[in-house]
C-alpha cells in the first residue's frame, strides 16, 4: 500500500514560495489503478516527483509523510532511496523521446535496471531483457534489443520505456501522462498495454493526466485536483455518472463533443489561482457557478460520505447539499446564438492538387537531389462562413497544407497545385495582389507561447499587421479598431500596455486571434489552436471561434487531432495520412458512417468517456 | 586664459556610449521585462558589489577622459590681441587633480613610501664625497630627520583610515535614512541592513563601500607626500600611471567589445535568417578570419595603421592625439577581428527563431524582411550580446596586456597595464628586485578584471533563462520564514 499523508511541497520561484502541494492525502492499493487527473499547473506531476523524491532544485517537502507498506519514503537516505526509486516504485514520463538515453543501446539500458534491482546478471538479465521487450509488443525483441533509440518510433520508444521500468518488478508504477505526446492510435494500444500489465503483475498504478477520457477506460477510482489539493475522490463510474463537485461538473460538461454542436460550451471563467497567494476560502470560488456567501470565507474540507470524499461546502453539514447536485446544466447550453451572417454557402477556398515537396539537400555542393513529399495530391473546398476540418495524426501533412494555404511556405518548398480563393490562384499572386490575399488569409497557431513576439506589447502586436496590410488606416483609425477588437475576443483594454508574458495561454491564444482578425480575413487558418491549453480554456476559446464565426461570417480550415473538437466546430472533414487524403465529407457523415479503415481505427481509437451524465 | 578643450577619438566615444548607457536605462525603466532581469542583477550580492567597484573605475576612467590643452601665459613683448598659445602636452582632469603626483618626480626607482632613493648614488656629505643612498625629492622631503619617518606614515595612515570609516559609516547611515519608509524608521532599516534582511543585498554593497573606502582613504592621505606604490626607473609615481592605464583599459574594454558588434550582429541575422548562401558566405568568412591566429592579423593591422600614422604627421597637434588615434584604431582592429564569437552565436539563436510562430505570423502580414528583423529577430538576441558584451570586457582587457607585451599594443607613451607589464620584465630579472611596478599592474588589473568577471555572472544569470534554471537556491531559509 502507497499512503500520502498530508503532503506540502513548496517552490522557490521569483514571484514568492509556490505552494504546489497543499494537503494532500491519497491511498493507492497493490492491483489497483488510481487517477490524479487536474489541469496543467494544479501539482499532480509535482506529487509524483515528490514521491520519488526527484523534485526540482528550487523545490521541497515541507510537511507530511510517504508511506511504502508503512515504511516513510521521506525518511530514507539518498542510498537506500535509489533501491526504492525504480526497485519498488517505477515511473514512466511523459516524452518517450528524452527519457531514453540517444547514445546507448535499448537492451543495454533495460540490462542495466535489471541488474541494478534484481539478482539477474549477465546473460540472464539479458535474456530477460528480450522477454520484456516481447511483453510489450516490441516485434523481433531479440533483433531490436541492439537497436538505438533513434531507430524507434515514439510508440516503440514508450514501450521500451515501460519495459524498462517493469523490469525491476516494482510494486508501484506511476505514469506521468504516458500517452500525452503519442498519437490517438498509438495512444490506445500504449493505455491497451498498460492495463494488461498492470492486471498480469497485480501491481498499483497511480496514472497522471489530464485528459479524462484516458482516465474514464483506466483507472478504478479517480482523484481531481484543483491549485494544488485534491477536491474529489470517488471510483470512476461514480465520479463519471455523477460528480460531486462543481468543478468536475464543470469539467465534464466543457469537453467538446457532437451533442453540444451549435450551442455555447460550458466555459469555466477565469483562470487557476497563481498558488504563492494565501486563500481564505475556497480555491475555485471565483470561478464557480455555484458559489455563495460562505464560499469566500471558509476553506472546506475533503469530506467523507458514502466512500466518496469531496471538498466542497455545499456538502458540508448544513450546506445545500446534495440536493444541489442535479443542477440544470443546460442552462448556459443553449443560449441565444448570435444572427448568422449573410453569405454562407458561397465557395471561398478551391484547393485542387495541392503538393508540397521539401527539398533534402545531399552531397558535396549541397545540391537538391531529391524532395521529401509531405502533402500529395490534396483537394478540398471550404465555403465562406464554414469550418473545415483537417484531421490527422502527427506528421500527415496537415499543418503542411494550412502553412501552404497562408503561403508561409514560398521559397522553403516546392509547391504544385492550385489554391483557388475567390477564384484566384494564392500561388501565383506577386506584389501587391499576394499583400492583397495574405489581408484574407490567417493564421492562429498551435503554441500561444511561441507565437507572440516576447519584446513587443500586445498593441504593437496587433498593430504590426494593419500597419502592413491596411495602411489606409490613419493611427486614430489604428487605435479605435485595436480597442473593438481586444473588446471583440473578451479582454480587458488595459491589455494592450502590457508584454505577452504577463498572460496565460488562454488569454494569449484570445490575443493571438484578435491579431488574425485585426485585418479583417475572410479565412481563418487555425492550426490546433486549443491543444496546448485545458479543457476549461479549450471551452472559453472554442466558444470565441464560435461566436465570431456568426458575427462575421468567418470561414475556419481547423487544422486537429482532437476528434471531440472536430465533432463539436466542423462542418466538413478532410481525414489526412502520410500527406494524402484518405476521406473527405461533411463531419456528421465521415464521423459516423467511415468508408476507410484508416478512419475506422482512428476513430476506435479515440478515448471516450464512458456512462456520463447525460449533457 | 581658459584652456583649449580638446577632444580625443577615445573621448567621442566614451561620450556616446554613457548617453547610450543613459538611453538603455530610460529604456529599462520603461520596460517591466528587463527591469526584473536588471533587479535579479542588483539581488545577486557578487554581481551588486563587482558592480560598485566596476562603477568606480569607470568614474576614474570619465575624469580621466576630459582632456585640454593649458593656454601660455603670453610673452611679455608680445602685442595685445596676438592668439593664445596652448600647452603642448594634452592633459586631462585626473591630470589636474593628480598635478602634485605627476610633478613628484624622482630621479630613478624608489620603493613605496620611501624617502631614500633605491640606487646609490656618490653623494657628497659635509663636503666628503660617501655612496649613499640618495634622499628622494618629493618622497617623505617634509620629514626633517628620517627618524620620523615611521611616525609619519603611521599618522597619515591612520588619519586616512579614520576618514574612509567616516566616509563608510556616513554612506551606511545616507542608505538607511534612504530605506527608512519601508522599514520602520532609521534604526529599523540598519537593523534590517545588518541582519540582510533587504530585498536588494544593501549589507554586501555597504560592506565592499566600507573596504573601498578604508583603502582609498590612507591612499590620499599617504599620496601627496610619499610614493604608495613608488617610482619607475625615471621616477614617475606608479600610483598615478596604474590611475591612467585604468582608461587605457576600460577603454579597450568596452570601444573594442563594441566594435565587433555592429558586424556581428548585421552578419549573424542575416545569415541565420536567410540561410541558403548568405549564410554559406557569412560562415566562410568567419571560418576563415578564426582560422588565421589572432594575433599575427592584429600585428599586421596594426603595423598598417603605425605606418600610415607615422606619413600623416600633420594630422596631430599633440602627441597624446596621436596615440590616442593608435588605441582607437587598435580598437577597430579587435572588433573587425573578433567579431566572429558572437555572430555565431547570433547565427544559430536566429535560425531558432525565424521558425517560431511569431515571425511567421509576421510573415503572413506580408510584413518586409528588414522590417522582421529589426523587430522580431533584434530584439530577441539582445540577451546573448549583453552576455557577450560584458563576459568579453574582461577578455579584452587581458588581451590588451598581451598585445601591448608582445609590442603591437597601444602606443609606449601611452600608460597600460601591458606597457607596465613589459617593463616590469627586466624590473623583475635584476637584482635588488623591482617589484611594486608589477604589483601595482597586477593588483590593478585583478581588481578590474575580477570586478567584470562576477558582474558578467551576474547579467548572465539574469538574462539567460537556462543558466536560471540551473542555479541552487536557498529554499530552506525561506520557506521557514511564511510557514512560522
Amino acid at each position: 500500500m502507497l499512503k500520502i499523508d498530508d503532503l506540502k511541497v513548496a517552490l522557490d520561484a521569483d514571484a514568492g514560495l509556490v505552494k504546489a502541494i497543499d494537503g494532500l492525502a491519497l491511498c493507492i492499493e497493490r492491483g489497483e489503478t488510481f487517477a490524479l487527473v487536474g489541469e496543467s499547473g494544479c501539482g499532480k506531476s509535482m506529487t509524483a516527483l515528490a514521491l520519488m523524491r526527484l523534485l526540482p532544485d528550487a523545490g521541497r517537502v515541507t510537511a507530511g509523510s510517504v508511506l511504502l507498506e508503512g515504511q516513510d519514503v521521506l525518511a530514507l537516505p539518498e542510498s537506500r532511496m535509489r533501491s526504492v526509486r525504480g526497485g519498488r516504485i517505477g515511473m514512466i514520463f511523459q516524452e518517450p523521446s528524452t527519457s531514453l538515453n540517444p547514445v546507448m543501446r535499448v537492451g543495454d539500458q533495460i540490462v542495466e535496471a535489471i541488474e541494478a534491482h534484481t539478482a539477474l546478471r549477465g546473460a540472464a538479465a539479458r535474456a530477460k531483457a528480450i522477454d520484456w521487450l516481447g511483453r510489450v509488443g516490441i516485434p523481433e525483441p531479440e533483433r531490436r534489443i541492439d537497436e538505438y533509440p533513434f531507430r524507434l518510433s515514439g510508440g516503440q520508444k514508450q514501450r521500451v520505456m515501460i519495459a524498462m521500468t517493469l523490469a525491476a518488478e516494482p510494486d508501484f508504477l506511476i505514469a506521468d501522462e504516458p500517452t500525452t505526446a503519442l498519437d490517438v492510435t498509438i495512444q490506445a494500444q500504449i493505455l491497451d498495454l498498460l492495463k494488461r500489465l498492470q492486471r498480469e503483475q497485480g501491481m498499483g498504478l497511480l496514472l497522471i493526466t489530464h485528459d479524462l477520457a484516458v482516465v474514464s477506460g483506466m483507472a478504478h477510482r479517480v482523484a481531481l485536483m484543483y491549485a494544488g489539493q485534491i477536491i474529489e475522490v470517488a471510483s470512476a463510474p461514480e465520479f463519471f455518472a455523477a460528480p460531486r463537485h462543481p468543478y468536475a461538473q464543470l469539467l465534464l460538461r466543457a469537453l467538446p463533443d457532437s451533442a453540444k454542436r451549435g450551442g455555447a460550451l460550458a466555459a469555466i471563467p477565469g483562470t487557476v489561482p497563481p498558488l504563492w497567494q494565501d486563500f481564505e476560502g475556497c480555491r475555485f470560488a471565483p470561478r464557480c457557478d455555484r458559489v455563495f456567501g460562505a464560499c469566500h470565507t471558509t476553506r472546506p474540507d475533503l469530506l467523507t460520505a458514502e466512500g466518496r470524499e469531496v471538498r466542497c461546502l455545499l456538502y458540508a453539514p448544513g450546506g445545500a447539499g446534495a440536493g444541489a447536485l442535479r443542477a440544470g446544466p443546460d442552462s448556459t447550453l443553449h443560449f441565444a446564438a448570435p444572427p448568422l451572417k449573410a453569405s454562407v454557402g458561397a465557395l471561398l477556398l478551391d484547393v485542387k492538387g495541392l503538393r508540397v515537396r521539401f527539398p533534402v539537400r545531399s552531397g558535396l555542393l549541397q545540391r537538391a537531389q531529391r524532395a521529401f513529399t509531405a502533402v500529395d495530391d490534396v483537394s478540398f473546398q471550404i465555403a465562406a462562413g464554414q469550418t473545415l476540418a483537417l484531421v490527422g495524426e502527427s506528421g500527415c501533412g496537415k499543418t503542411t497544407t494550412g502553412k501552404a494555404i497562408v503561403q508561409l511556405l514560398r521559397s522553403r518548398a516546392l509547391i504544385d497545385g492550385q489554391a483557388l480563393f475567390n477564384g484566384e490562384d494564392l500561388f501565383a499572386l506577386e506584389g501587391a495582389a499576394l499583400l492583397a490575399a495574405r489581408r484574407s488569409v490567417q493564421i492562429i497557431f498551435q503554441d500561444p507561447f511561441a507565437s507572440l513576439n516576447p519584446r513587443m506589447r500586445v498593441f504593437d502586436i496587433l498593430e504590426e499587421g494593419m500597419r502592413a496590410l491596411r495602411p489606409e488606416l490613419g493611427s486614430v483609425a489604428r487605435h479605435g479598431t485595436i480597442e473593438a477588437l481586444i473588446d471583440q475576443v473578451g479582454l480587458r483594454r488595459d491589455t494592450l500596455q502590457r508584454y505577452p508574458h504577463e498572460f496565460s495561454g488562454g488569454q494569449r491564444q484570445r490575443i493571438a486571434i484578435a491579431r488574425a482578425l485585426a485585418v479583417q480575413p475572410q479565412l481563418i487558418v487555425c492550426d490546433e489552436p486549443t491543444s496546448a491549453l485545458d479543457v476549461s480554456v479549450q471551452a472559453q476559446i472554442l466558444n470565441l471561434l464560435r461566436d465570431l464565426q456568426r458575427e462575421l461570417g468567418v470561414s475556419y480550415l481547423f487544422i486537429t487531432h482532437n476528434i471531440g473538437v472536430v465533432e463539436y466546430i466542423a462542418d466538413q472533414i478532410v481525414v489526412m495520412n502520410a500527406g494524402r487524403v484518405e476521406e473527405a465529407g461533411a463531419t456528421s457523415a465521415v464521423l459516423t458512417r467511415p468508408k476507410s479503415a484508416y478512419t475506422r481505427t482512428l476513430l476506435a481509437a479515440v478515448p471516450r468517456i464512458r456512462g456520463r451524465l447525460p449533457a | 586664459m581658459t584652456p583649449k578643450p580638446v577632444l580625443l577619438w577615445t573621448d567621442v566615444v566614451l561620450y556616446a556610449m554613457v548617453l547610450l548607457l543613459i538611453w538603455y536605462a530610460w529604456r529599462v525603466r520603461g520596460n517591466p521585462n528587463l527591469r526584473a532581469n536588471w533587479a535579479r542583477v542588483a539581488r545577486d550580492p557578487a554581481a551588486l558589489c563587482a558592480g560598485i567597484v566596476l562603477a568606480l573605475f569607470a568614474c576614474v576612467t570619465l575624469v580621466d577622459s576630459v582632456h585640454f590643452r593649458r593656454a601660455l601665459a603670453p610673452s611679455a613683448d608680445a602685442p595685445a590681441g596676438t592668439a593664445t598659445f596652448y600647452a603642448t602636452s594634452t592633459e586631462s582632469l585626473l591630470d589636474a587633480v593628480l598635478a602634485r603626483q605627476v610633478q613628484m618626480r624622482e630621479s630613478g626607482y624608489s620603493e613605496p613610501l620611501a624617502y631614500l632613493g633605491f640606487n646609490m648614488q656618490a653623494l657628497e656629505r659635509d663636503g666628503k664625497p660617501v655612496r649613499d643612498f640618495p634622499r628622494l625629492a618629493f618622497g617623505g622631503a617634509h620629514l626633517a630627520s628620517p627618524a620620523d619617518w615611521a611616525g609619519d606614515v603611521r599618522l597619515r595612515a591612520f588619519a586616512g583610515l579614520a576618514a574612509g570609516a567616516a566616509a563608510a559609516l556616513l554612506a551606511t547611515l545616507l542608505v538607511a535614512w534612504l530605506n527608512r519608509a519601508q522599514h520602520g524608521g532609521v534604526t529599523g532599516a540598519l537593523k534590517d541592513i545588518a541582519m540582510d534582511r533587504t530585498h536588494v543585498p544593501l549589507r554586501a554593497a555597504l560592506v565592499t563601500v566600507a573596504v573601498v573606502c578604508v583603502l582609498v582613504g590612507p591612499l590620499v592621505a599617504l599620496m601627496g607626500h610619499y610614493h604608495v606604490f613608488g617610482t619607475d626607473r625615471t621616477g614617475n609615481d606608479v600610483l598615478y600611471q596604474a590611475l591612467k592605464s585604468v582608461r587605457t583599459a576600460f577603454v579597450i574594454g568596452t570601444l573594442a567589445t563594441m566594435a565587433t558588434l555592429p558586424l556581428a550582429m548585421v552578419l549573424g541575422v542575416l545569415a541565420g535568417y536567410f540561410k541558403g548562401w548568405v549564410d554559406e558566405v557569412i560562415q566562410y568568412l568567419y571560418t576563415t578570419l578564426t582560422s588565421v591566429p589572432n594575433v599575427l592579423l592584429i600585428a599586421a593591422c596594426v603595423l598598417m595603421v603605425q605606418v600610415f600614422l607615422d606619413k600623416h604627421p600633420e594630422m596631430f597637434e599633440t602627441g597624446a592625439e596621436r596615440s590616442d588615434l593608435k588605441m582607437f584604431l587598435l580598437c577597430v582592429i579587435l572588433g573587425l577581428t573578433g567579431w566572429a564569437t558572437l555572430c555565431r552565436l547570433i547565427r544559430g539563436e536566429t535560425l531558432k527563431l525565424r521558425e517560431l510562430d511569431f515571425v511567421q505570423a509576421a510573415t503572413a502580414f506580408g510584413v518586409s524582411h528588414a522590417r522582421i528583423m529589426a523587430r522580431h529577430i533584434m530584439p530577441n538576441v539582445m540577451h546573448l550580446v549583453l552576455i557577450t558584451t560584458v563576459l568579453s570586457f574582461s577578455d579584452l582587457i587581458l588581451y590588451e596586456a598581451v598585445l601591448t607585451y608582445v609590442g603591437v599594443g597601444v602606443d609606449p607613451s601611452m600608460n597600460s597595464f601591458g606597457g607596465m607589464i613589459n617593463l616590469a620584465r627586466s624590473e623583475m630579472s635584476r637584482d635588488p628586485v623591482v617589484w611594486w611596478s608589477f604589483i601595482a599592474a597586477f593588483g590593478f588589473m585583478v581588481a578590474l578584471v575580477l570586478a567584470a568577471n562576477l558582474f558578467a555572472d551576474g547579467v548572465r544569470d539574469a538574462f539567460d533563462p537556462r543558466a536560471r534554471s540551473l542555479r541552487p537556491r536557498v529554499l530552506a531559509r525561506r520557506v521557514a520564514g511564511p510557514s512560522a
